[in-house]
């Protein structure tokens, strides 16, 4: 908790870490996953243009960017959940540890369950709050009730959720507010101990003061796990993130630490994005 | 700059052009469809309940004196007025009824007067120009036999080996009392004949045609041969011994019961003599009070519901047929819900959306508009006799050639009828899956599931009210469904019900009764038109009645389901 930016109640200019204060190198960081030169098309249409980047292992990432520019699919990139669509096509590499994610060989089950997601709209099952976190448990065949129990326990205590839902596990998650069955889902993706977390605008359906509880939530689990959030709100990204990158149709314009990004970015494009000069 | 009013209709003269810019006669029109459908609905059910249930009440029975041709002598008749009406007097001229010249209608009243036996015709029209008075003499007794339809008469004695030892009320009093004896020992020589001799005739049978097996193997060594033959005599003489006991005590009860008789005066002053052994049930209609009419309305209707049926399917109950019909939805509802939700399942996620799903889609629902007919010819052809006949060949051949499952049997009609109602299920199954958000399968695969998993843990489950909405349907049109059963395994009269105490309990080769076809049987194949008359309304109620339990049934499932997967927070 020594590394916490600022109480996220502040407007954008108090969220952002002092310039004086240490700055993260992009460089010096070890990397999680490695995106080479991945191009990505819907049909005939590009929607990722050679993109290249490194996320660095137990940071969070930001992804921003206007609507469309492609965050979104990078992000879906990193699960293969495009998989789903048709005609999505792909060409390049995204490694995880070294690993091509789009080799043939590669268990897509397998990978998702080291690279979780969290939607833009909470999606509980409809189910319990007990079955909806002991869901991906369920699915590896673990049947062994104190097992369940204690990494249920566990996760929903990792996602502040414990206190609010330990009398009623086994009532219907669609029982809990947005911001409950948000956080609901971060501990049903974080219970099957992923490495990486995917964050597909993770509040942006959310009021404010569960937009502050996600945040804060993302700022305790970055402790363990890997993060990747897409957002559209860029005080959200300076408060919560290390490293932003910054894609305008399906390009990546500028990637570096925060701090730098929205104090002192290289393109004068990001800097018209950041100051709301865009368009 | 001039403000735009709003246009204002007056209240008094609103003008028929903003009466309908309003939508008002769209209302009127729709609140009026919905009314009329309702009002068919109920007088729908309103007419079958009060012509169905109206016929298990003790009506009162009429005496009167009947002069058909105006000299001649009159006739006594004594009957229940069955029903009333008044025709054109040209008419009853053309129909062979003496009719006075002046008189230009007649009233004319048929008279259920029983005694077929005796007189031939149990329903008779009477002209109420020929009627004295109607009376209603309190010692007339009706009574239900087993055979030959009901009696009205008088008792006049008692008899016990044919000696009478009472005479008038007192043996009016004795036969009442005797008979709810005999009552039970007829009840339970037909429970002998039934199920014990029934039993030892289907194990008689079984052990036939192991003998008839073992004729037929003909690689076996002799003294195995004769072995098993000796083992076989022996089962067969231990049957043979069995069954005489029963036989014997059968012959025991029938002796006991056939001791006590009454005589009965009909109305021609005949004097009948009627065995105990015979009588169903005897009451006295004009001499009941309400509540013992209400009882025997009960009795009768339970009796109805609960009995066997007599006398080519006019008399008795419908239980074969209520339980054909039910056993037979139930069966097909096993059948047709796995294979229409796999179906659906294959075509919804698996199958790459193109131009031959869309044509496979296209012929299923085409399949749900072939004329049912087709699909009974189908499954005389395809089940009855090729699967049927390929079974009996297979492993059936020691009853060659007579069919075991090559004969119109339950197990086809409930194939044939889950074929047709297959295209419901499998459209309501896809509107189901359909219907499941995509969040919630990216959720699921996001958690490193298959899709496989995704599907059963998640999916089919959520889709499971679709299906039943399917199987809703698919048992509503299966259960009224009667011309393709009448092809491949519904008869007239099922000796056996298709479920009985014999191994393997469950016989899925044999035909069965169903109420649909039993409707058609009493209304328009039986000998005897006026007295089914009722029961085709009360068995069509029965009907509906167990479409409507089914339904609810179905529905209060799927009604629990959607509350369990219930996919919204508020």
């Amino acid at each position: 908790m020594t590394e916490r930016n600022e109480p996220i109640t502040h407007g954008m200019s108090g969220a952002l870490p002092d310039s004086g204060g240490e700055r993260l190198k992009l460089s010096r960081q070890k990397p999680c996953i490695e995106v080479d030169k991945l191009n990505l098309f819907y049909g005939s249409t590009q929607a990722l243009k050679s993109i290249s980047l490194t996320i660095p292992e137990k940071r969070v990432t930001a992804f921003i960017g206007p609507s469309g520019c492609g965050k979104s699919t990078l992000l879906r990139c990193c699960n293969r959940m495009n998989d789903l669509i048709d005609t999505c096509r792909i060409e390049g590499e995204i490694r995880l540890d070294g690993q091509n994610i789009y080799a043939p060989t590669i268990d897509v089950a397998e990978l998702r369950r080291k690279v979780g997601m969290v939607f833009q709209k909470p999606n509980p099952f409809p189910k319990s709050i007990y079955e909806n976190v002991a869901y991906g448990l369920r699915i590896q065949g673990v049947k062994d009730r104190r097992v369940l129990d204690e990494v249920v326990e566990k996760s929903l205590r990792r996602a502040a959720l414990w206190d609010e839902v330990k009398d009623r596990l086994d009532a219907n998650a669609f029982s809990l507010s947005g911001g409950q069955q948000q956080r609901l889902v971060i501990a049903r993706a974080i219970a099957i101990e992923p490495e990486v977390i995917l964050l597909d605008e993770p509040a942006s359906a959310l009021d404010p003061i569960s937009t502050a509880k996600i945040e804060e939530l993302i700022f305790e689990l970055k402790e363990e796990f890997t993060i990747v959030i897409v957002t559209h709100n860029m005080q959200q990204a300076a408060r919560v993130s290390d490293f932003t990158a910054y894609l305008y149709l399906g390009e990546l314009v500028e990637y570096d630490d925060t701090v730098t990004i929205f104090t002192n970015p290289k393109q004068q494009a990001t800097e018209d994005y950041i100051t709301g000069r865009y368009g | 700059m001039a403000r735009k009013e709003l246009t204002t209709t007056s209240r008094d003269n609103p003008g028929l052009k903003a009466w309908f810019g309003q939508g008002t006669p769209w209302v009127w029109l729709s609140g009026g469809a919905v009314s009329i459908s309702m009002v068919m609905v109920i007088g729908l059910i309103l007419l079958i309940a009060v012509r169905g249930l109206a016929h298990f009440w003790p009506a009162a029975v009429v005496e009167f004196d009947y002069v058909a041709v105006p000299g001649d002598d009159p006739v006594r008749v004594i009957g229940e007025v069955n029903r009333s009406e008044t025709m054109t007097a040209q008419a009853m001229r053309e129909a062979g009824f003496a009719v006075p010249d002046d008189q230009a209608l007649v009233s004319r009243h048929l008279i259920k007067q029983g005694n077929r036996d005796v007189t031939g015709r149990d329903f008779i029209w009477y002209l109420e120009d020929g009627m004295s008075e109607w009376r209603y003499p309190a010692d007339v007794v009706q009574i239900e036999r087993l055979q030959w339809g009901d009696f009205f008469g008088f008792v006049r004695s008692y008899l016990i080996d044919g000696i009478a030892v009472a005479q008038g009320p007192q043996a009016r009093a004795m036969f009442e009392e005797k008979l709810r004896e005999t009552g039970a020992l007829v009840e339970q020589i037909g429970r002998i004949e039934r199920f014990d001799i029934g039993n030892v005739n289907f194990r008689m049978e079984r052990l036939r045609l192991r003998q008839r097996g073992l004729e037929l193997t003909v690689d076996l060594d002799p003294s195995t041969r004769a072995q098993i033959e000796a083992e076989l005599e022996a089962e067969q003489t231990l049957l043979e011994d069995e069954y005489e006991v029963l036989e014997a005590q059968r012959q025991a009860l029938r002796d006991e019961v056939g001791r006590f008789a009454i005589t009965v005066e009909t109305m021609e002053g005949r004097m009948v003599t009627i065995g105990l052994a015979d009588i169903v049930h005897a009451w006295w209609p004009n001499d009941m009070s309400v509540p013992a009419k209400l009882s025997h309305y009960v009795g009768e209707f339970w009796k109805f519901v609960s009995g066997f049926p007599r006398e080519a399917n006019t008399e008795g109950g419908i239980l074969p047929a209520i339980f054909g019909t039910v056993l037979m939805v139930l069966i097909m509802s096993v059948v047709v819900t796995p294979f229409g939700v796999l179906a659906a399942i294959y075509l919804r996620e698996y199958a790459k959306q193109g131009p031959l799903v869309r044509t496979i889609r296209i012929s299923v629902n085409n399949l749900a508009g072939v004329p049912s007919i087709v699909f009974g010819v189908f499954g005389l052809g395809f089940f009855v006799y090729f699967l049927g006949g390929t079974i009996d060949q297979t492993f059936y051949a020691e009853a060659l050639p007579s069919p075991t499952f090559g004969s119109p049997a339950i197990i086809w009609a409930s194939l044939t009828l889950a074929l047709l109602t297959l295209p419901v299920v499998i459209v309501s199954t896809e509107e189901g899956l359909a219907r499941i958000p995509s969040a919630i399968r990216e959720g699921s695969l996001a958690l490193g599931a298959t899709k496989a998993e995704t599907l059963w843990r998640t999916v089919v489950p959520l889709a499971a009210p679709g299906m039943m909405t399917g199987l809703i349907l698919a048992v509503a049109r299966a259960a009224g469904e009667v011309a393709p059963l009448m092809l491949v395994g519904v008869v007239k009269l099922a000796p056996s019900l298709p479920v009985d105490g014999n191994p393997p309990f469950l016989h899925l080769d044999r035909a069965f009764m169903h109420l649909g076809f039993h409707i058609f049987d009493v209304g328009f194949q039986s000998p005897n038109v006026e007295a089914g008359r009722p029961l085709v309304y009360a068995t069509a109620l029965i009907l509906v009645l167990i479409i409507i339990v089914l339904n609810l049934t179905a529905i209060t499932i799927r009604n629990h389901l959607r509350e369990k997967y219930k996919s919204e927070s508020d």
